[in-house]
């Protein structure tokens, strides 16, 4: 299997990498179009700041290539809000895969949500075998909106959207490659797709 | 609800897992690799490696175990001790590393805290405070907790999260190693005042100090080293008794 995993200027490509090894998987880190487009799936990992990160993958090709494929794409953390319509973080207009605003959380409590949190509402093919308030590893400060594309729900501050899913684009608030057994687990949901 | 993370902390010395009693005597506790695993099988929520001669001995960083480490573990995972740069974190964080910890060397150079918080985020920050009750107040310690300064441990904390620390790791050097329980009175302070996570360590002896540092001391992870080492406390255990008491944990 053919996975390519998005290279950008941020982020946790790495962790995502060794975490698809020790599931038997040696991914592609890359940030060619070609690369990109003949892969059987795609990993959007994240860690970083939205608009530098939109900055980077437009200068590639990577921001109109994305909305396009027809393989499973997985984003994850950042990946998942910029998959979004726009952040309000520096106000970045985003790849509007799922038809969702990115928020800040209000500062009713500590912000970034860091730590381990519940996922609930599970739906889908992602969370085969995963049961409901099973705990995940997440680490940000931006949100995305409950919206009809949510697959999975987590209460921080207020409840939001853990995980979406549009045809064949996945994504996850949380970061699954460090989430333990339960991570594993969706990683495996995503490979077997 | 956040879950209470429980962060067992493995003391790395020459590539072997030690634990230092009130920081000074030291005796060996395993290979860093095979524990952190074993402890993220028993449902440990985080670790920390803490290279503890580096900053003595002007020791590089442990980059390799590092690697290693993050080949194995599934769990998110600190490292700190000795790091005296950017560079340094770079480094680290590039063997894969999630976050690091910044100790005498953020005392010494607060700015660096600004520095790192920008280039890699705040997220990855954390700033590692030793702290001691005296006469004159609760003052911060350097070096492995052996040279005071004339810092106060509030005012300190206070200015590393308005520099970017994403985390603060507060440890008591009158508790450490004394298996009395934690320093309940400075972390509550913090930990309430702070609007960034506060690790609790030093003190831990038993699972009443966890629940006590979580209801009183209101931590948002608490982490021990011998208690676990030695298998005195079960992870598994500590966090049935936590969750009889109510207290949220990943189970």
């Amino acid at each position: 299997m053919n996975i390519a995993v998005i290279k950008y200027n941020a982020g946790n490509i790495h962790s995502v990498r060794l975490a698809l090894r020790r599931l038997g998987v040696e991914p592609v880190v890359t940030d060619e179009i070609q690369v990109l487009k003949s892969a059987d799936k795609v990993i959007f990992p994240g860690v970083g700041e939205a608009s530098s990160v939109m900055r980077y993958i437009r200068d590639r090709g990577i921001a109109d290539l994305l909305p396009q494929l027809i393989q499973p794409v997985l984003g994850i953390c950042l990946g998942l809000q910029l998959m979004c319509r726009a952040s309000e973080e520096n106000a970045s207009r985003c790849l509007g895969i799922f038809n969702t605003a990115v928020r800040r959380f209000p500062a009713n409590d500590k912000v970034p949500h860091m730590g381990w949190n519940k996922i609930h509402n599970l739906k889908g093919d992602l969370f085969r075998n995963v049961q409901s308030a099973a705990f995940v590893y997440f680490v940000h400060s931006y949100y995305a909106e409950l919206n009809p594309l949510t697959v999975a729900t987590t209460d921080y501050i207020l409840p939001f959207s853990a995980a979406m899913q549009r045809d064949n684009f996945y994504a996850v608030q949380f970061h699954p490659e460090k989430s333990g057994a339960v991570g594993e687990q969706i990683l495996r949901n995503f490979l077997a797709l | 609800m956040l879950a209470k993370r429980i962060i067992p902390c493995l003391d790395v010395r020459d590539g072997q897992t030690v634990k230092g009693i009130n920081f000074v005597n030291i005796r060996a506790a395993g290979d860093p690799v095979e524990l952190g695993a074993a402890y993220a099988g028993q449902g440990a929520d985080e670790l920390v490696y803490l290279d503890i001669t580096a900053s003595v001995e002007r020791r590089g960083t442990f980059v390799e175990l590092v690697e290693r480490v993050a080949q194995t573990l599934n769990i998110p995972f600190t490292v700190g001790g000795g790091i005296r740069n950017e560079e340094d974190v770079a480094c680290l964080l590039a063997a894969g590393a999630d976050k690091i910890s910044v100790n005498t060397a953020a005392v010494n150079c607060p700015e660096l805290v600004e520095t790192l918080a920008r280039r890699f985020g705040s997220q990855c920050v954390v700033v590692a405070i030793d702290t001691k009750r005296t006469p004159e107040g609760d003052l911060v310690y350097i070096h492995g907790g052996r040279t005071p300064t004339e810092r106060r441990t509030q005012e300190w904390a206070r200015e590393v999260v308005n520099r970017g620390a994403g985390e603060i790791l507060l440890t008591s050097m009158d508790h450490d190693g004394t298996k009395n329980g934690f320093a309940l009175e400075i972390t509550r302070e913090l930990a309430e005042s702070l609007p960034i996570p506060v690790i609790a360590s030093g003190g831990a002896g038993s699972k009443e100090h966890f629940v006590e540092v979580f209801k009183v001391g209101k931590a948002d992870a608490a982490l021990a080293a011998s208690v676990f080492h030695f298998g005195e406390i079960p992870i598994p255990e500590l966090k049935r008794h936590l969750r009889t008491n109510r207290i949220e944990v990943r189970l």
